[in-house]
């Protein structure tokens, strides 16, 4: 296809949008606008940064809709009676009140109903499971039998979010007077952020104390910048900074001190411990200390943290000069550490996963990417054994094929190794994301916490630990969950944090 | 050498705890360092290093007053201190750093303390007045033989549990494989060693895994399950392994750290 062709091509769709959109708004206004005009709308694709020249820059690749995009899509949304949908939203986000004012152009509006629920709309909008949350029950996907069909409620969300960043909507939540109790936050992912943010509206004094260098969890160290960018995650610390909060990096709960000094020694009333999940998890099979072999949080801490792509351009953690990647894993964190793999230069990532695509828990727009990318997939496949050379370094993967048997404790079919089926792939880096345990830190330095056998702590439904006034949420009581449920539970904490100081 | 004020950390720090030091910007590589002392009173601690790599280069040439970017700890479990008998200490090169706290901490906790102290070459010994201070006995031991006895540590080390009073507890702070030595050397002898391990480290809290060895045929993270562990039961040849990893590309940062310097008329 000639160039100039394709760009006409472009203006075209655009003109056609923009029509499009005239039409059904005049209808809307008419009140003549029916159902079958909303299901006649095509579904809104997500523009993206092309996939060749992605794979060898960081930048984000979904680029976000567009304005006439934003309110077509909004179009689709039925404003059905009892909106299905918001059962599906862990914080019960009021979805079809804020698509409603999409359709009219008051982006403003959107995003002041999204706000009611949810704190970080822009990091929500790109980074949830919305195909298995809100979008799952969505009455127009139903009516299509596809849930890629349904109202693209994430999309419409990130969209209101980056409006308001654009429109340098620096609302600082108001603070209320000051109330002289101090509540300390234990970790800086999500559920810390929301948790300092609510708690520092009723006017307590908040300290958020953070183990790295830099503040926000996995969304800094884990998400990659691609799918992520950084600089979303900055405003919403400079905003907590900007409420009075105050953050302190570098301090290991645990370590520099403990819950019980923090609480007894420095006067603080109460405490919400975020952590996080954070604990590796090997295969336990031959050669996993092999030279070359990562876990996911490695690579993607030196990649992203450390940016180890600018190795010795300002940059001094080094990584692999990896040529042949394998990936073991299936999740988010297995298509973030693949698509890092090829933007750090390697030749051939291959993602090995033991079930089939239709079990991956990665949301699917991932996994669309991670294939447009040009990573290769070897689904029920697992390794067997890491091989290396007698420097000990990663020379290849041994795999045996599965096939998947029956439904097991997860409800998804479990796979079986088929007996003699191994065969070798040739690589020099192995990254291991099959998942996060709980970090044993904090477990073992805070006599009195409760935990169950894999060490998450335990909580009642406020969130509140075995300790007195010691609250927790996210993902060390979840395991390995969402940025969405580690909010959530730190709304609730906050809340009854809230409720507790009062009686204090 | 140098002395940091970090009030906290001083306040926290117990023999055998280490720290990560970030030396300037947010994308400066972390490097674990063992805490060489520390006074609570003055909040500072005690670091004590060897120039290896560009990091390490570069933290030698920061002057009295300097600032570091920030230090992250104390992390790691304390050295498990109590009465045992008569405690071997064997320290190599920078290892006599870390080894001072806990060494002596062990007399204070009543033990007889023997102190080994080896280096490659006279001027490479550290920290022999501080040991003599308080050890029971003390016996150096340099490769060439520029001072003290011309030896290996293990050639004393072995002499000691020969003795019919043979000690109840080694503690070997060195390089990976005097390490490995010392616990060949000691483990016919039945005698238990301590070492305090050194491995590649990013985080420090046990998120990464990347400092992982093979400890008793089971996986345990350096920064959180040691750094101490239970010497005859590390496979030390898979942790040197492990920490060549990045030697060809940290080689190659140094030469240009070092032309850099140069260039600038350091
Ligand atoms: C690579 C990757 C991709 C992911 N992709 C998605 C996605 O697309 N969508 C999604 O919804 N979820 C995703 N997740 C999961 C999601 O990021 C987590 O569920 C969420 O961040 C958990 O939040 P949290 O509040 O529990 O804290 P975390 O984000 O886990 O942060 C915990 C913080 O506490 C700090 N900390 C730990 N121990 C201590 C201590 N002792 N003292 C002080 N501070 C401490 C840590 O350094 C960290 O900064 C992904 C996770 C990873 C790793
Ligand atoms: S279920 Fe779908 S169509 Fe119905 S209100 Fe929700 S988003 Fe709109
Ligand atoms: S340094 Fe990351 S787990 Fe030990």
């Amino acid at each position: 296809m000639n160039k100039n062709f394709y760009s006409v091509a472009k203006k075209d769709t655009k003109l056609n949008e923009q029509q499009l959109l005239d039409e059904l708004l005049k209808k809307y206004k008419d009140g003549t606008l029916k159902p079958s005009d909303r299901y006649a709308i095509p579904p809104q694709p997500m523009p993206q940064q092309d996939s060749v020249k992605r794979r060898s820059n960081v930048n984000e690749v979904a680029l976000g809709y567009t304005e006439t995009q934003a309110r077509l899509e909004a179009l689709r949304c039925l404003q059905c009676k009892n909106a299905p949908c918001v059962a599906g939203c862990p914080v019960r986000i009021k979805i079809k009140d804020f698509i409603a004012p999409i359709v009219e152009g008051d982006f403003q509006k959107a995003l002041d109903i999204i706000r009611e629920n949810s704190l970080l709309p822009a990091v929500c909008g790109r980074v949830c499971p919305q195909e298995v949350q809100c979008q799952l029950p969505c009455t127009v996907g139903k009516k299509f039998k596809d849930v890629d069909k349904a109202v693209s409620i994430g999309r419409l969300e990130r969209f209101v979010a980056d409006w308001g960043k654009k429109q340098h909507e620096h609302t600082i939540p108001t603070v209320a007077a000051q109330t002289g109790k101090k509540v300390a936050v234990i970790g800086s992912g999500p559920g810390g952020i929301v948790v300092a943010t609510d708690v520092r509206r009723a006017g307590h004094d908040v300290t958020v104390f953070e183990a790295f260098h830099k503040s926000g969890g996995v969304m800094v160290y884990g998400i990659p910048e691609f799918r992520l960018p950084k600089a979303i995650v900055q405003e919403e610390i400079d905003q907590l900074k900007a409420m009075g909060v105050n953050i302190i990096c570098n301090f290991v709960v645990g370590r520099t001190k403990t819950i019980k000094q923090i609480m007894e020694e420095d006067g603080f009333d109460a405490a919400y411990i975020g952590v996080g999940a954070g604990l590796p998890m090997f295969m336990n099979i031959e050669g996993e200390h092999l030279v070359g072999v990562y876990s996911a949080n490695e690579y993607l801490t030196r990649a992203n943290l450390m940016r180890a792509y600018d190795f010795g351009k300002g940059a001094d953690t080094p990584i692999a000069m990896s040529k042949k990647v394998a990936v073991i894993g299936g999740g988010n964190v297995a298509m973030d550490s693949a698509r890092t793999a090829v933007r750090l230069g390697a030749e051939k990532v291959y993602l090995v996963y033991r079930r089939s695509e239709k079990e991956m828990p990665a949301r699917v727009e991932e996994v669309h990417h991670a294939k447009e990318e040009g990573i290769e997939f070897h689904l029920l496949r697992n390794p067997k054994r890491i091989l290396g050379n007698s420097e000990g370094v990663v020379t290849a993967i041994e795999c045996l094929k599965y096939e998947l048997g029956e439904p097991d404790a997860s409800g998804r079919r479990r796979p079986v190794p088929i007996q003699g089926s191994e065969f070798t792939i040739d690589v020099d880096t192995v990254v291991v994301a099959i998942g996060n345990g709980a970090n044993p830190l904090i477990g073992q330095t805070t006599p009195g916490l409760e935990l169950n056998k894999w060490g998450n702590i335990i909580v009642d439904e406020n969130c509140k630990t075995a300790l007195d006034g010691v609250y927790a949420g996210g993902d060390i009581v979840l395991g390995a969950a969402t940025v969405i449920l580690a909010m959530g539970q730190g709304r609730t904490a906050a809340a009854a944090i809230n409720e507790y100081l009062k009686t204090k | 050498m140098a002395d940091i004020a970090v009030p906290l950390v001083a306040s926290a720090a117990k023999p055998g705890q280490f720290v990560i030091v970030c030396l300037k910007g947010t994308y400066s590589e972390r490097i674990p360092l063992t805490i060489a002392g520390s006074d609570a009173e003055k909040g500072s601690i005690r670091l004590i290093w060897q120039a290896v790599g560009k990091s390490t280069a570069e933290l030698g040439h920061l002057k009295v007053g300097d600032e570091v970017e920030n230090i992250l700890g104390p992390l790691g479990k304390p050295t498990h201190i109590e009465k045992f008998g008569t405690v071997v200490c064997v320290g190599g090169g920078i290892g006599n750093a870390p080894l001072l706290p806990i060494a002596a901490a062990m007399k204070k906790a009543g033990n007889k303390v023997i102190s080994i102290l080896g280096a490659r070459t006279k001027e490479l010994l550290i920290l022999e007045d501080e040991f003599k201070a308080f050890s029971d006995e003390i016996i150096i031991v340099t490769d060439d033989g520029s001072y003290g006895k011309k030896a290996l540590v293990t050639e004393p080390l072995k002499e000691i549990c020969q003795r019919p009073d043979k000690p109840n507890l080694t503690v070997a702070i060195g390089p990976a494989i005097m390490m490995k030595f010392c616990c060949a050397t000691t483990k016919p002898f039945d005698v238990p060693t301590v070492v305090s391990l050194n491995t590649i480290m990013i985080d420090g809290t046990g998120m990464c895994g990347g400092c992982r060895v093979e400890v008793g045929g089971q996986t345990k993270f350096v920064c959180v399950d040691g750094p101490e562990f239970d010497g005859h039961k590390v496979n030390f040849d898979l942790m040197m392994k492990r920490m060549q990893a990045y030697k060809k590309q940290e080689a190659q940062a140094l030469e240009e750290y070092k032309k850099h310097r140069c260039k600038i008329g350091l």
